[in-house]
């Protein structure tokens, strides 16, 4: 399974769930607490917390695209 | 594997179905929505969408054709009039019934109106999209606005109308804004907030009557004398939309009553601005009308469908947009004795304050703070959970 990651700045309300569900995929910028990307492309082991991170993103703004690894 | 339905399309509704395949479930899921359109999200209409930064369809939460991938089966522009809790049924208003083999109640709320003020042209509430653009023409002809109730929804549409430059006052009984959500000190910088913007704030007063000339509204009469406007919010809050379940044998009071798992019968369960849930730790039940619960509780409630069995308890958590201030809210502010500043800056308007009731932490406040925040969250769940 691949799982690729996009974030959408603008949409983002900088509510940092995300990086407390995943800490090592996203982080927030310093001045206005609006997502950064830290891994677009995070690996097998942190994708149950980057589901989680986009299902409870408030403003939507975590896109993500899975694949089958087999696909 | 049984069929999960869900009865409300807006977030909570749309975050339960997602999860719930998301970890996997196998059976059919259906979100059921009153509106026509997909599920699309409300905090942006009282800013972007009223300031027309954004177009209607950027509120829209999910790309075409992602809920079909994710094979969630959407029945749209439809109202649920009963359930039966006995046939596992759902009746819709063409006269269908929709059959279930779990439920997820997740209608939301229903602005509530003053009785005097109710259809009177030039009289506006605000839930939905539509809502949003009838506001948004009428403002574009108009030089005063009266918004009555300063919560937060109020607060924000009167920000916004302010930045379209028109005249605003805000009326509300309490002595300063969103009290009830942050507690008088917050509030009281919120008011200053509002007034360096040049909004009039009628703090302290009643909204007794409307006054109508050439069959609209021309301004409101209060309890501290009268205000001229030609257009007219409401924003006295919500009720929780549940007019359809009377007689099915839920327990309905101020909301749908849960459970600590957000189970209000075997296998209904109740969603966001609608669930009233026992909180284990508060030992009361609790109804949290803000964008975050929607979404926690939604993954929440798709938990205890699969078998989780876990007690809901998570850390409430809103954000408001006012004048260039992002204030972020975690817990439970009002409930503080007092406020201590944590993190300071030469601007008055970048900081984050703990609220306090006795030596307990009981929520945080931050304004254009987000990281600080974050750090700060760690003081109300004392690093034992997650959440």
């Amino acid at each position: 399974m691949t799982l690729k990651v996009e974030v959408d700045e603008q949409r983002c309300v900088s509510a940092g769930h995300c990086v407390t569900s995943a800490p090592d995929v996203f982080d927030q910028r310093d001045d206005d607490g609006v997502v950064h990307l830290l891994d677009g492309a995070p690996p097998e082991r942190r994708h149950e917390q980057v589901r989680e991170a986009a299902l409870l993103c408030p403003a939507a703004a975590i896109l993500l695209r899975e694949r089958d690894g087999s696909a | 594997m049984s069929d999960v339905l869900v009865i409300g399309a807006s977030a909570a509704g749309l975050a339960t179905a997602e999860a719930l395949r998301r970890r996997g479930f196998g059976g059919t899921v259906r979100l059921v929505g009153a509106e026509p359109h997909p599920p699309y999200d409300r905090p942006p209409l009282s800013k972007q969408v009223l300031l027309g930064d954004w177009e209607a369809d950027r509120t829209v939460l999910r790309p075409p054709g992602a809920l079909a991938d994710l094979g969630i089966e959407t029945t749209l522009g439809r109202r649920a009039v009963s359930l039966d809790t006995a046939r596992r049924e759902v009746a819709l208003d063409d006269g269908t019934s929709l059959p279930y083999g779990d439920l997820v109640l997740a209608t939301g709320l229903t602005p509530r109106r003053i009785g005097a003020f109710a259809e009177q042209a030039g009289v506006h509430t605000v839930r939905t999209l539509e809502d949003t653009g009838r506001l948004r023409a009428e403002l574009a002809g108009a030089r005063r606005l009266s918004v009555i109730g300063g919560g937060v929804l109020g607060c924000e549409i009167a920000a916004s109308a302010r930045r379209l430059g028109l005249d605003v006052t805000v009326i509300d009984p309490a002595p300063v804004p969103m009290a009830d959500r942050v507690g008088p000190e917050i509030g009281a910088m919120l008011a200053e907030l509002h007034r360096d913007h040049g909004i009039v704030l009628m703090s302290g007063a009643e909204a007794e009557a409307p006054v109508v000339s050439g069959g609209r509204i021309a301004g409101v009469r209060t309890s501290k004398g009268t205000v001229e406007a030609d257009v007219v919010v409401v924003a006295v809050g919500s009720t929780p939309a549940t007019e359809w379940l009377e007689g099915s044998g839920l327990t309905l009071d101020d909301g749908v009553v849960c459970d600590a798992r957000c189970r209000a019968a075997r296998h209904v369960y109740a969603v966001g601005d609608v669930a009233r849930w026992w909180h284990e730790e508060q030992g009361r039940y609790v109804r949290l009308e803000n964008r975050s619960n929607a979404t926690e509780q939604a993954l929440a409630v798709a938990g205890n469908i699969l078998g989780a069995d876990r007690p809901y308890l998570p850390v409430p958590y809103f954000w408001t947009d006012q004048h260039g201030v992002r204030m972020q809210v975690l817990g439970r502010p009002a409930e503080a004795d007092r406020i201590r500043m944590v993190e300071r800056t030469p601007d008055p308007r970048k900081f984050v304050a703990v609220a306090e009731a006795g030596e307990r932490p009981v929520g945080v406040v931050g304004w254009n703070s987000a990281r600080g925040l974050r750090r700060a969250r760690a003081l109300l769940t004392d690093g034992s959970r997650p959440h």
